[in-house]
């Protein structure tokens, strides 16, 4: 029996008073890696690169991304996180901690991740937006990879604004789930999820009306000047169509 | 206190609106994922385990004497289809008037007065329930009843579904009832030192899209 892995990793992004955003704070350690790319624009593109395969069972995750007064930093991932069962017993952790300040925007876009069949992972997504802050994130769980059973996986994601509650939504499924999860209220046997949340100041005058975004998604404005895009779909390759589609729109 | 109240505030003959609205259950049989007893059961199940745990939260923590104005931003934030936070606060009001003259309170004045156009239903349910005597795990149970009870009624009326199938359903569900009530009573208790953010936020995304794609017709049986 072996403990888990514990990963962190840090971002801070500043204003590099020259138009651009550099990265004062850029650490990665245990299985998590931070590259950074090049960026043809004001913004500074960092890349999460998993270095060991995971997370398993009793390994904890955590990410800290910091966007300053007057930075543009993007997040995304190289490939999709897969949770697995492993040998150290009780569930997986994956702590994702975002904060945004005035004047800054933020881009959270990882890639999928996947819930393996018998693992079991917690993902707590927590953002914290100033006022005048910009968000863009997306959140994508599929259940199982091809024709399997997932895991056990539970995922909240918060977003406070100005110290107040914007969104805050949990979902649960997989084995010893609440009863229900797969049922016809809540995912209805659909196997790809996502969230893509916008958060933007101009939102406070003129907030998108809410549309279905086919038959399974839809756009919803929140109680502030924020949307929320929930799509549920049989697969990774048509959820992320129809949350591509949605980023376009609301761009 | 008299836990006569609770019967009174529970029956489903309280003038507060409920009748209109049926849940999600409308728009779930028109998509053709209820389509019988044991369809309506499993969607009961499925609401009762994600919406009906954050109503009941709610109740419990307005019951509990939790400032009413952030469980209505809490509400707020774990409701992000308009067209469910309209139908929330539409019955808020409804619930706040026959709250009002059955049980007048200084503190449903004050919510009143408040929220205009209503507060969220849970809210309101659970300031009721603190007007009437009654406590955290009755308006949890209350609410989490109700979670089930309403679809339950409109799926009978949708589908001509015989009563006795869908009643025989809902007792089946007795026991999760219970487990829900109580977790939500314990997680209101926490959030008197842990704060309102810490209440559960479990969320049903088919619940959320279809409330937004039965908003849209153009004729429609039930208000939600």
């Amino acid at each position: 029996m072996t403990a888990g892995v514990r990963s962190t990793a840090r971002i801070t992004a500043s204003d590099d008073g020259r138009g651009g955003t550099c990265l004062p704070v850029l650490d990665g350690e245990g299985s998590l890696a931070l590259r950074r790319i090049r960026s043809t624009g004001p913004d500074a593109r960092v890349m999460l690169v998993g270095a060991m395969s995971g997370p398993l069972g009793g390994d904890h995750m955590s990410v800290e991304a910091h966007a300053t007064a007057g930075a543009r930093l993007r997040i995304g991932s190289v490939a999709a996180t897969i949770a697995l069962p492993g040998q150290a017993k009780g569930e997986a952790r994956y702590d994702v901690r975002l904060t945004v300040d005035d004047g800054a925007e933020l881009h959270w876009l990882p890639e999928q991740l996947i819930s393996a069949c018998e693992s079991d992972l917690r993902v707590t997504t927590r953002v914290e937006l100033a006022p005048g802050a910009r968000l863009v994130l997306r959140e994508e769980q599929v259940l199982g990879r091809t024709a399997e059973e997932p895991g056990r996986l539970t995922s909240r994601l918060t977003v406070h604004r100005a110290g107040r509650p914007l969104l805050d939504q949990e979902l649960a499924c997989g084995p010893g789930a609440p009863g229900g999860w797969d049922g016809p209220a809540v995912l209805g046997g659909h196997r790809a999820l996502g969230q893509l949340v916008v958060v933007k100041p101009e939102f406070e005058k003129d907030r998108p009306p809410p549309a279905l975004l086919g038959e399974n998604a839809a756009l919803t404005p929140l109680a502030g000047p924020a949307v929320l895009v929930t799509a549920l779909a049989s697969d990774a390759l048509r959820l992320r169509g129809t949350l591509d589609d949605a980023l376009r729109r609301l761009a | 206190m008299t836990r006569a109240a609770l019967l009174v505030l529970a029956d489903g003959r309280f003038p507060a609106g409920g009748h209109a609205h049926s849940g999600g259950a409308e728009a779930a049989v028109k998509a053709g994922r209820i389509t019988g007893a044991a369809s309506l059961e499993e969607f009961c199940r499925g609401r009762l385990h994600t919406t009906g745990l954050v109503s009941a939260s709610l109740a419990a923590a307005a019951a509990l004497g939790l400032d009413p104005v952030s469980l209505d931003e809490a509400a707020d934030a774990r409701t992000p289809s308009p067209a469910l936070r309209t139908a929330a606060r539409r019955l808020g009001r409804q619930l706040m008037r026959a709250a009002r003259a059955a049980w007048p309170h200084p503190e449903l004045d004050a919510l009143a007065q408040r929220f205009p156009k209503g507060s969220h239903q849970p809210v309101v349910l659970g300031l009721t329930a603190r007007a009437a005597g009654l406590g955290p795990a009755d308006a949890a149970y209350c609410s989490a009843y109700e979670s089930v009870s309403g679809p339950a009624t409109a799926t009978v009326r949708l589908l001509s579904l015989d009563p006795f199938d869908a009643t025989a359903g809902l007792a089946r569900l007795a026991d999760d009832i219970d487990r829900v009530a109580t977790a939500a009573a314990e997680a209101a208790a926490r959030a008197v030192t842990e704060g309102v953010d810490s209440l559960p936020a479990a969320s049903a995304p088919l619940l959320e899209v279809g409330a937004e794609a039965h908003a849209a017709w153009a004729v429609r049986l039930f208000a939600s």
